[in-house]
């Protein structure tokens, strides 16, 4: 096979922050992780949380924290729209651990719904970076 | 005649307003560059997300239950307006012609018996509406563009859109700004944000490619997450094409206020000079006189 490559992009509102040809992706689907390999069966899903594993071979080249997102698949490419990401390699566990404590205050502070919904969703996000750094 | 002084002093400040506009105009060319960056980057996650709704809306939207978000509430009884202007003046005509269109439609909306809101983005629009419907103004957002304009001044907003949505406040949501012909030329524009509106390439391109999705978990729960979020990009797809667009017609508009004041210089220097030259031929012909008379 000429191709044996998926055309990965990873974009967010503001910009286009990856787009490559890589091995194998793995998204972390709201149902639980799925591979995209090439002529993967067309698709689309919503991200939870968590991380995208990019391999080269059989090695994972490069990590990517996404806070929930969606993505398309298709049979020679895989476009994950998220409007958060960031290298888990710049990740600071110190720092989430920070932004972790402060929501949980936030959570405890809020007053009406809407705060303690908004407080919520900071502390599932940093619970999820923690699991990420790992 | 003018005195000599006073034109000396007109000339000095008129050039000191030239300077202004142009280092205004300077200013704005600038950040028209970094406007228009900031629109062409974001245009990728804006197409594709268009192509998964319209895909999307193609599959869900046909079946009964769909989300009031695209198939609307059934009414049209009352109507949100987003005008989204500038904070700042001094750009042309930008901010007017947007809050006239929008009056325009309210007019309409208003003498077809419905009911209107405003959601004002930017503090000119704000300014122009409030004499006449200030109080259907629901809410303001100022300062969109400091420190920078992030998406998450777009979420302020659509969070804000879609609490009123749930809560049954709005059927319609319309959003008011300009878009980015040219540097020169600016349209405003209205753009129906609530229902959805699949614009005509949307669903063909999205069904050409590929064909049918498989839908995880379920095509009508990813619509219900993608939908909310189409407003968020929306919105801020508008309100970066609308920084464009205040930036190009404050340059526009500071380039001809320098022409102008430039031409303004050169008649008050003519205008000084014949008044100098003037006073000396007076000055001479009394000398001459005197020295005639003795």
């Amino acid at each position: 096979m000429a191709n044996q490559q998926v055309e990965f992009e990873l974009v967010s509102p503001e910009k286009l922050l990856f787009s490559k040809s890589v091995d194998m992706v793995v998204v972390p689907g709201e149902d639980g992780d799925f591979g995209v390999l090439p002529r993967h069966a067309p698709m689309i899903s919503t991200v939870r949380p968590g991380v995208i594993a990019i391999y080269s071979g059989k090695e994972i080249s490069e990590r990517i924290f996404v806070a929930g997102g969606f993505a398309e698949v298709t049979t020679e490419r895989c476009t994950v729209l998220a409007e958060i990401a960031e290298p888990v390699s710049e990740l600071d566990k110190a720092t989430v651990q920070q932004q972790l404590q402060d929501a949980k205050e936030d959570f405890s502070d809020a007053k009406d719904d809407a705060g303690r919904d908004a407080a919520r969703k900071q502390i599932e996000l940093s619970e999820a970076r923690l699991t990420a750094i790992g | 005649m003018a005195n000599l002084n006073d034109l000396k002093l007109r000339i000095a400040s008129v050039k000191s307003t030239q300077k202004i506009t142009s280092a205004m105009k300077m200013v704005a060319a600038a950040k028209l560059r970094r406007a228009q960056e900031q629109a062409l980057a974001s245009r990728p996650y804006a197409e594709r997300m268009e192509r998964m709704l319209g895909s999307l809306a193609a599959s869900a939207g046909k079946q009964p239950g769909a989300s009031p978000l695209l198939v609307g509430t059934g009414k049209d009884d009352v109507h949100l307006l987003i005008v989204a202007a500038a904070d700042r003046g001094l750009c042309g005509g930008f901010n007017t012609n947007i809050v006239k269109e929008a009056r325009k439609k309210a007019h309409e909306l208003i003498k077809a018996g419905k009911t209107v809101k405003f959601y004002c983005i930017g503090r000119k629009s704000r300014d122009q509406l409030r004499r006449e419907f200030g109080s259907s103004i629901v809410d303001t957002i100022e300062d969109i563009a400091k420190p920078s304009l992030g998406f998450d001044k777009a979420t302020t907003v659509s969070d804000y859109v879609l609490r009123m949505f749930d809560a049954g406040e709005f059927d319609v949501c319309t959003i008011f700004y300009a878009k980015f012909k040219s540097v020169i030329v600016q349209i405003p524009s209205a753009q129906q944000l609530i229902p959805f509106e699949a614009e005509g390439d949307a669903d063909a391109s999205g069904l050409a490619d590929g064909g049918i999705y498989d839908y995880e978990p379920s095509d009508e729960k990813i619509l219900k997450d993608l939908l909310p979020r189409n407003i968020s990009i929306q919105i801020f797809k508008t309100m970066l094409e609308n920084a464009a667009s205040e930036h190009g017609a404050r340059m526009s508009a500071m380039d001809s206020a320098t022409r102008n004041a430039g031409e303004m210089i050169d008649r008050l220097s003519i205008k000084y000079n014949r008044t100098r030259q003037a006073n000396i031929t007076n000055e001479l012909i009394e000398i001459i006189s005197a020295k005639e008379a003795l």
